[in-house]
């Protein structure tokens, strides 16, 4: 089965849709239009460019493009994750906390995936490595910055509650033990959502992708499967070491919680 | 030296306060609100960084893991904080059993919601719940603040009497002349940067 290409005044039509959304916004005063453009401008000139970089990278599929193509959707998740917190750590805390937990978890299941379970021929091939870490980075990426965010907060919150708690001589993870159990369920409650729902309430947009361009539903089912699995396994351990980095950086070597490292919103 | 030392302890606006509190004793301190009496008591608990020494028995402060010392330096803030739904939880399992009835609590207040106590019973709480710890220090922050006058002589009784029994050295922020006269073996005032002694040992 041939896919159907799509014209580029086709995809037009489509803006067009989105232009009456705009347009809609714009008269009933929902003060949604401006940023739904700018979104839209952003996600066909990105998107676009990303196909130009993907064309050229199955053309040539060296090494070390295909790393530097990762370390570059890395840099841009790790400054992801630092804008998607309220509060956050001061200096280079945030992005190197959240940079390191997705550089960890992301790479080391996506190797995994691709060597062990996929294993194309080389194991980097970029037609599998590429989008495969995409979606891994997009998730993680999620998981660490609600993660971290609502740590944060919660710990500019409950200051008071902490401080009292180190009073009574408990060590900083106890005190902090509550908090850091609401951020782990913050970060994982995405992808768990996600696969409790999967295929009943949504078909995920890997496997319709997959489908539409021509492939088997049981083969497409087990990438999704395979895909699931490995977001939430990323996600989660992102989330572990994000939690358990940030908490320790709250905290000094003398057990005091220490809100001076963290920014004002 | 036994009790607890301080030495050119240096926090916020106080320079170099030196301090010495013996086993068993209540040393009051006072001073105008925002003078840095409860950044002192943070800085003997070691929850802020400050300049100086500290120590206990001997001991330094920095020689011991910091929950180990605060596990020995117990401070009670002024707004106790109470994070469990029930005030059980927040005690050791052992701690019901030998309930004092000076605090005015039926036996069965280990069960009660935290949200429905007031904040004067919280605070006779909170005393309780640091000295089921068996501290060696006490640190109290205006510990009667939320008491009307009848609860606080008796509330000051029975915590006078625990600190000697159990030789517990005292370091007590109030206000009211009357109680530093009843409970205080020695008084400072804070006076800017420095500490100033009221009166020494009765």
């Amino acid at each position: 089965m041939e896919v159907i290409d799509l014209a580029w005044w086709k995809l037009g039509l489509a803006a067009l849709l989105v232009l009456a959304l705009a347009a809609t916004g714009y008269r009933s005063r929902l003060g949604i239009s401006r940023s739904l453009l700018i979104a839209t401008v952003r996600t066909v000139i990105q998107l676009a460019l990303i196909g130009l970089v993907l064309e050229a990278l199955f053309a040539s599929s060296a090494f070390y493009w295909i790393a530097l193509l990762a370390l570059v959707m890395l840099l841009v998740a790790g400054r992801e994750v630092v804008a998607r917190q309220g509060r956050r750590l001061k200096g280079w805390w945030a992005f190197g906390i959240g940079t390191g937990a997705m550089f960890v978890s992301s790479f080391t299941v996506t190797v995994l995936a691709l060597t062990v379970v996929i294993g194309p021929e080389p194991w980097y091939t970029p037609q599998y490595a590429i989008p495969l870490l995409g979606m891994m980075l997009g998730n993680t990426l999620t998981g660490v910055s609600l993660a971290l965010d609502r740590l944060n907060d919660a710990v500019w919150r409950q200051r008071a509650v902490i401080e009292n708690r180190l009073m009574l001589g408990q060590t900083w993870q106890q005190a902090l033990e509550d908090i850091r159990r609401d951020a782990m369920r913050s970060g994982m409650m995405p992808s768990i959502n996600a696969m409790a729902a999967a295929g009943i309430v949504s078909l995920p947009g890997m496997m319709t992708g997959q489908i539409l361009a021509g492939s088997p539903p049981a083969v497409a089912v087990k990438y999704q499967i395979l895909v699931m699995l490995i977001i939430t396994v990323g996600t989660g351990f992102g989330a572990v070491m994000a939690v358990s980095w940030g908490g320790r950086r709250l905290f000094d070597e003398r057990e005091r919680l220490r809100l001076d490292r963290l920014l004002k919103p | 030296m036994t009790g607890l030392l301080l030495e050119d302890v240096s926090i916020g606006g106080l320079r170099e306060v030196s301090l010495a509190v013996p086993g068993g004793q209540v040393v009051c301190l006072s001073g105008p609100s925002g003078s840095g009496k409860s950044r002192l008591l943070r800085a003997v608990a070691d929850l802020e960084p400050h300049g100086g020494r500290v120590s206990l028995n001997g001991t330094d402060q920095q020689d011991v893991p910091a929950h180990q010392w605060r596990r020995q330096v117990v401070m009670v803030p002024a707004d106790s904080q109470w994070w469990f739904d029930e005030v059980g939880a927040h005690f050791p399992d052992t701690a019901g059993g030998q309930f004092p009835a000076a605090l005015g609590f039926p036996s069965e207040v280990m069960g009660w919601s935290v949200s429905r106590l007031s904040s004067g019973e919280r605070q006779r709480l909170a005393l309780w719940r640091a000295l089921v710890l068996e501290p060696e220090v006490l640190l109290l922050d205006e510990p009667t603040a939320n008491l009307d006058s009848d609860s606080t002589e008796s509330m000051e009784h029975w915590l006078s009497g625990e600190i000697r029994r159990r030789q517990i050295a005292t370091l007590w922020v109030a206000h009211d002349p009357a109680q530093i006269h009843r409970v205080a073996n020695a008084h400072y005032r804070i006076q800017g940067s420095d500490l100033e002694l009221v009166h020494g040992s009765d």
